[in-house]
């Protein structure tokens, strides 16, 4: 049998619908063979094929009293059961029986748990509609298609009850109508609905006659907002190119939701492509609606822009004195003296100072408060507009980046050592009045100044040694040091043992613990590695149990055992003199024949002997071994499968 | 061509033969057609209600001279409240833009995900706004909570946007430009208050007054909110006019914003003391009803 499952809504949020497939998708699945999901914004479709009629029966143990119990319990039981008493076997030491479970119907099956299921879907903002007690969903449920085979499966969410009827598309469809599983997807086409996403986004690059800049995010908003796009092409005054093109593009994408077009240069054209809802538009009153309305947002745009330029960046250093950056971190005019005199600690050069003194100025402007997520980008352009160095305008324009993993870093070292100064700042003020985020509660975005932070470190390769900038407040010193573990793991995708290996051993230098990681990373798969790991952990623990702390005492070759001991000894010296002069992977890998001569001296040498003075040498040797060895990565953080932990 | 008055009328009566009570503005300075009684305190408790009435509202930051064309310190929004909302609330919207005139086989509408919060007012309500032809000319919101109360019935707000509306209806690309009736624009009839309450609100006002009254007004709604558990007769007692002082405060705060007065970290605190005021307001007001309710009952 065929399955049959539309749940109508009002506009579901786009960005939400894949990710409500997707939870639909996999719970049908565990009811359901041949399961697909598709969705426009009012609809959530769920299909399956090849449904069987009923589960299959099952058999199971009813286990009851012991064996050992009166006969009135057993009578009792298999009374229960609706069985003879000699019907019961004994197993496990109990009277049991075996009752034949027939399948249930997949209709009832279904009319039970659909509704449970659906309200479940994870959204990240759910409403109530028809009371206070009333259920919970994105949005109102306004009807629900329900079949199995030819048949309506019975149930209702808050109040609407299944049917077969279905709804068209507000403007182009009939209000009801009724749907079969076959001739479901066409019934909605003849009633101005594409249900395929896939079809609809093919639909909308099809019909793109220009070139676009393309914008698969936007792409996909327009997908799911609409049950019927279609294109439309509008033009704008080339006048208002004059304008630059981030704030442009900006007011097309953010506000409007219009792709821009290209030249065949490359340049921003004159023109916009708008996605529409609704088939065609044989009037142009679409085109000429959009026109108009984006001819006002640039008219705005012109104004902020041609007035903001009355005044310089520099006349505004003194306004930012009246802009809060936080009560009691002061104004932002504060904050520029503070990242200014970073800036230079950092090593920055009088461009990258410079760009500090103005790089706030921009949130005076009005086409800042109006775009506010143009910050920086305006400052750049406006300082550019005005003659400032271009090294100074393209740090003040890059300064906030990255603002996402997924963002690029600044591209100059003006930009990068800006951007560091400007997030660290906000860091240890942030942490210093005790600001600081908590589960899900950042309103200050400290995670992401500091990832960003370690982004541009690592990825400019600059030398900076983070820490020294945050060591005096050792809760922050965790936070980023936290940020650091995340940035190479869940971003960069390295072991995490690897990385607590690298971290333990220090991190000062951020572009060191990469090279350091990408050394460990090559290296583990020898052979030799992970047993040598699992060597070091050993010895940290034998270390730890004889509380060796090693301060003062040096290794006495004298009274060295000949054999094993002695091999063990040669060989850390030969190695230690090898790695001196080498890049850390080859040092690993010359650490790494050291395994031979450890696992000898654990098979034959007793650490623990009666003589101390024998055992505080051996113990001296272990620990010589392992500070020498541990400048790279911590081996005892490698978490390995030959782990031995006994002593 | 209708003017804006005619479409004022159209819509007005739409909602009329819906079963909306047509109000009159509130007699005081808002920012928003939410924030009247007939909004604010009506959709509190179990009470079955509808209204629409126009809300000149009030935004002193957004003021800009009379000297932007799309921009203004004052608009005109025709607020519509269906409690509890019914299900093809939808399609009653889109009925009453093809009152209007406009003809939706021929234009784009799309449903735009757009949550509205008021912090002021402890209220907030999921929703959209109507995007027409790339226009946003209503918000379209089911309320959730209202002074921190979680409603009982949700109610659907519809809010109009008239001189955007208005302007997209008569092609006009300046507000100013709009016909308001025959022979008379927007211009001749609102320019005045542009210019002056826009010099006023970001050059003249002073702003240690405007504190003074901030106070003022928190002060006397604050008084009356501490006698009403103490008050006897409770169903007499005047939260409507407390109310009136928390809508003080709230322009005020608008004002002393728009003048620059308010830092970022002053605002939290600013806005947490008029929410404090319109969240007491609103359970003395379900209080109130309640005990209404079961005198009369």
């Amino acid at each position: 049998m065929n399955f049959l499952l539309e749940i109508g809504t009002e506009e579901i949020p786009d960005w939400m619908i894949p990710g409500a497939l997707e939870y639909l998708g996999g719970r049908f699945s565990e009811l359901l063979p041949n399961v697909r999901t598709d969705a426009t914004c009012r609809r959530l479709t769920v299909r399956a094929t090849e449904v069987p009629e009923k589960e299959p029966d099952r058999e199971e143990w009813v286990l009851g009293p012991s064996a050992s119990a009166p006969p009135q319990a057993i009578a009792g039981f298999a009374k229960k059961q609706g069985v003879a008493v000699e019907q019961l076997v004994q197993r496990d030491g109990k009277f049991a029986f075996l009752k034949q479970i027939p399948g249930r119907e997949t209709r009832a099956v279904l009319a039970e748990s659909i509704a449970g299921l659906v309200l479940k879907i994870p959204f990240p903002k759910t409403m109530y509609w028809t009371a206070k007690s009333g259920p919970r969903f994105i949005r109102p449920i306004r009807w629900i298609v329900a079949l199995l085979g030819d048949e309506v499966i019975p149930f209702e969410i808050a109040g609407v009850q299944s049917t077969n009827q279905s709804a068209g598309h507000r403007r182009m469809g009939r209000p009801r109508f009724p749907v079969t599983f076959e001739n479901y997807e066409q019934a909605l086409r003849e009633n101005g609905v594409i249900l395929s996403a896939d079809e609809r986004r093919a639909k909308i690059q099809a019909e793109m006659p220009v070139r676009i800049k393309p914008d698969p995010k936007l792409l996909e908003t327009l997908v799911y907002l609409t049950e019927y796009p279609a294109v439309v092409v509008g033009d704008f005054d080339p006048e208002f190119l004059a304008l630059p093109e981030e704030i442009l593009t900006t007011v097309m994408r953010a506000h409007q939701k219009y792709f821009s077009v290209e030249t065949e240069h490359g340049k921003l054209a004159p023109q916009f492509v708008a996605v529409m809802n609704i088939a065609a538009d044989p009037d142009g009153l679409v085109k000429h609606g959009n026109e108009r309305v984006l001819r006002a947002r640039f008219n705005d745009a012109k104004f902020f822009w041609e007035t903001d330029q009355r005044r310089t960046l520099e006349d505004r250093v003194e306004d930012l004195k009246s802009v809060t950056f936080q009560a009691k971190l002061g104004s932002y005019h504060d904050k520029t003296q503070r990242v200014q005199g970073l800036v230079a600690i950092l090593g920055g050069s009088e461009h990258a100072i410079r760009a500090a003194r103005l790089c706030k100025t921009d949130l005076t402007t009005e086409l800042v408060k109006e775009f506010t997520e143009l910050q920086g980008v305006v400052g750049g352009l406006y300082a550019r507009a005005q003659g400032e160095h271009e090294d100074v305008a393209s740090a003040i324009y890059d300064h906030y980046k990255p603002v996402s993993m997924e963002d690029s870093i600044p591209r100059t070292a003006s930009g990068q050592f800006l951007a560091i100064a400007d997030k660290l700042d906000t860091l240890i003020g942030c942490f210093r009045i005790g600001l600081i985020p908590s589960g899900s509660k950042d309103p200050f975005a400290l995670r992401r100044a500091a990832q960003g932070i370690v982004k541009i470190i690592v990825e400019s390769g600059r030398r900076i040694l983070l820490r020294t900038f945050v060591a005096k407040d050792p809760k922050l010193e965790e936070f980023l040091l936290d940020r650091v573990r995340y940035y190479f793991r869940d971003i960069r995708g390295f072991a995490y043992d690897e990385v607590n290996a690298v971290i333990a051993a220090r991190w000062d230098d951020l572009v060191d613990v990469q090279k350091r990681l990408q050394a460990i990373q090559a290296v583990r798969p020898t052979a030799d590695f992970e047993p040598l790991a699992a060597s070091f952990k050993r010895i940290a623990n034998i270390l730890k149990q004889a509380d060796y702390t090693g301060t003062g005492r040096q290794i006495e070759p004298d009274l060295l055992e000949a054999g094993p001991e002695r091999d063990l000894y040669d060989a850390f010296k030969q190695v230690r003199r090898t790695i001196a002069s080498l890049e850390y992977q080859p040092a690993l890998e010359a650490i790494a024949t050291l395994r031979p001569a450890v696992d000898r001296f654990f098979d034959k040498v007793m650490v623990n002997v009666p003589d101390l003075r024998v055992r505080d040498n051996r113990l001296a040797l272990l620990h010589s071994l392992l500070t020498e060895f541990s400048t790279i990565a911590d081996f005892s953080e490698i978490v390995t499968n030959s782990q031995e932990t006994k002593v | 061509m209708d003017s804006f008055q005619q479409i004022l009328f159209k819509l007005k009566a739409y909602w009329a033969e819906r079963g909306c009570i047509i109000q009159e503005p509130l007699d005081l300075e808002v920012g928003a057609g939410t924030m009247c009684p007939e909004t604010f305190l009506r959709v509190l408790g179990p009470k079955p209600y509808r209204v629409a009435y126009v809300q000149p509202s009030r935004r002193p930051a957004d003021g800009r001279y009379g000297e932007n064309p799309n921009r203004l310190y004052k608009h005109q929004q025709l607020q519509v409240i269906l409690k509890p909302s019914p299900p093809d609330i939808i399609d009653q919207y889109l009925g009453s833009l093809e009152a209007i005139g406009i003809d939706l086989s021929k234009h784009d509408i799309k449903l735009e995900e757009d949550n509205w919060e008021a912090p002021t007012l402890g209220a907030w309500g999921v929703g959209w706004q109507v995007m027409l032809d790339g226009l946003e000319i209503t918000q379209f919101t089911y309320f959730q909570q209202c002074g921190g109360i979680d409603l009982d019935l949700v109610p659907a707000e519809l809010t109009y946007g008239l001189e955007r509306l208005s302007a997209f209806l008569q092609m006009k690309d300046s507000v100013y430009d709009i016909e308001w009736t025959r022979g008379v624009t927007y211009g001749d009839v609102r320019f005045k208050d542009e210019l002056q309450y826009s010099v006023y609100n970001f050059e003249l006002a002073d702003v240690p007054t405007l504190w003074k009254l901030f106070d003022l007004h928190e002060g006397e709604a604050k008084r009356l909110l501490e006698l009403y558990p103490k008050y006897l007769e409770k169903d007499r007692f005047p939260l409507l006019p407390a109310y009136d002082q928390v809508l003080k405060c709230s322009n005020l705060f608008n004002t002393l914003d728009a003048r620059g007065a308010i830092s970022v970290t002053e605002r939290v605190g600013v806005i947490a003391r008029v929410r404090k005021l319109a969240v007491g307001v609103a359970e003395a007001w379900v209080d109130q009803s309640q005990i209404a309710e079961a005198v009369s009952a």
